[in-house]
């Protein structure tokens, strides 16, 4: 049990702080192109980089434990959150902004009442793909010793116990499927708008 | 009558643009007009209009609304003070029917009670019926049903000037037709001055009580469809009329 609810702690930690960064760095990104070119540059290189590479990297910059993990499993959430804030930003329909100036809604107003509410579906899915990436790639922490549902499979790869394994991959599986779910159903009710179906 | 809207030599020309966008233009509306702004695409009839708003600002000249200089009014306030309706119509996809109308009455803080009942006499206004729409996305609308909203949208908090450029531009037929009797209709009950921009010259003779047209910037001639018919300009609007005929 403490093997989830440290694997829970590394994914909301790692997750929690790359919001914090991708989100507002994705805003920034479709305000200026020379930032986007800059930033997109960046963590599209970062993508390139194995998780366990990043791990290893962290461990001689921060130590082992727990910490190390978080900082190399953000650098992993960044990108999925980074790049569908963009998408979900640049996509808005010019028109809707436009009658948006044009009633007399100022710049402070026209963010908060129209372009983050519907670019939020995007942030949204690229708030899902990070959650899962983490919850996958936070296995990998176990071999810095942050702890985590990995310890179950690697313990189970010392010892040759298939029971372990299956327990530990299955546990990581069932917590991927089932936050997945959780976030899904949280958009339909933040997002109602999404939900009603068109009139030809 | 008493002046509304008066440009006094206004000129547009955008940056590196090398010709003037609106080229200096001078005329004055009356209050309670229905003015059509009539013109090919580059005109710069839209222009014209998006410049009594402020969404665009003038290069040189003055555009004076009830005698105020625009430029001189904060945009925000100006434009609580402007219908806008535009032909992609730009409901907020995220925002029921009632909170789209709610919008600016919401800016201005009236209390909860007054924009229910507003937004109740604007939908029966537009011919919507408010227990059936109100609580809709604008997906769930038609077209024709979604520039009905965008309509009362506009007018919410009654601003004495309404700017519409090609509001039924992507409608059908048939129920443009119908939206064009209906915005006769509204501006008949409720004396506002309407600025309409159009591509259409029948839709222009149809609304306008007089009909400015542009070409190249320039205004070329601004009458009532029954002076302009009896009296053509220039060749310019000769020839405007007869594409009319023609495409009948």
């Amino acid at each position: 049990m403490t093997a989830l609810g440290e694997h829970l702690l590394i994914t909301a930690s790692a997750v929690l702080v790359a919001c914090a960064i991708g989100i507002p760095a994705g805003i920034l990104c479709c305000k200026n192109r020379v930032v986007r070119t800059f930033v997109t540059g960046i963590f599209s290189t970062l993508r390139i980089v194995p998780s366990l590479a990043v791990l290893f990297l962290c461990i001689s910059l921060i130590g082992t434990g727990l910490w190390p993990a978080v900082v190399a499993l953000t650098l992993l959430a960044i990108p999925p959150l980074l790049i569908n804030t963009t998408l979900g930003f640049s996509g808005i329909d010019p028109a809707v902004i436009e009658t948006a100036h044009g009633m007399g809604m100022g710049r402070t107003r026209t963010f908060w009442q129209v372009k983050l509410p519907l670019a939020l579906p995007l942030v949204f899915t690229g708030f899902k793909t990070a959650t899962i990436e983490v919850i996958a790639s936070a296995t990998l922490g176990a071999y810095i010793g942050a702890g985590g549902l990995g310890t179950i499979i690697y313990t189970g790869l010392g010892l040759m116990r298939n029971d372990l394994l299956v327990i530990g991959g299955a546990s990581v599986a069932a917590l991927s499927i089932i936050s997945g779910l959780i976030i899904s159903r949280a958009e339909q009710l933040v997002l109602p708008w999404r939900n009603v179906h068109q009139v030809g | 009558m008493t002046v509304a809207i008066e440009f006094q030599d206004v000129t547009k020309r955008f940056p590196k643009a090398s010709y003037d966008a609106v080229d200096h233009v001078s005329l004055t509306v009356d209050a309670g007009e229905l003015i059509t702004i009539v013109g090919t695409s580059g005109s710069g009839k839209t222009t014209l209009m998006k410049m009594v708003n402020r969404l665009y600002e003038p290069t040189s000249g003055r555009i004076l609304l009830d005698g105020v200089d625009v430029m001189s009014v904060d945009p925000v306030k100006l434009r609580h003070g402007i219908g806008y309706v535009i032909q992609q119509i730009g409901l907020f996809p995220h925002m029921t029917i009632a909170e789209n109308i709610a919008v600016v009455p919401k800016i201005l803080k009236w209390d909860k009670a007054r924009i229910t009942a507003r937004v109740e006499q604007l939908l029966t206004m537009v011919r919507l019926d408010p227990a059936e729409f109100a609580k809709r996305y604008p997906a769930e609308l038609s077209g024709g049903q979604q520039q009905r909203v965008g309509l009362a949208r506009a007018m919410a908090v009654d601003p004495a000037y309404m700017l519409l450029d090609e509001p039924f531009g992507a409608i059908d037929a048939i129920t443009r037709a119908g939206l064009q009797d209906e915005l006769l209709r509204i501006h008949a009950e409720h004396a506002r001055t309407y600025l309409f921009v159009t591509h259409d010259i029948r839709e222009a003779f149809k609304l306008g009580n007089r009909v400015l047209i542009m070409h190249d910037g320039r205004v070329q001639q601004f009458a009532t469809p029954a002076e302009i018919e009896r009296q053509p300009a220039n060749d310019f609007v000769v020839e405007l009329l007869q594409t009319a005929e023609e495409s009948i």
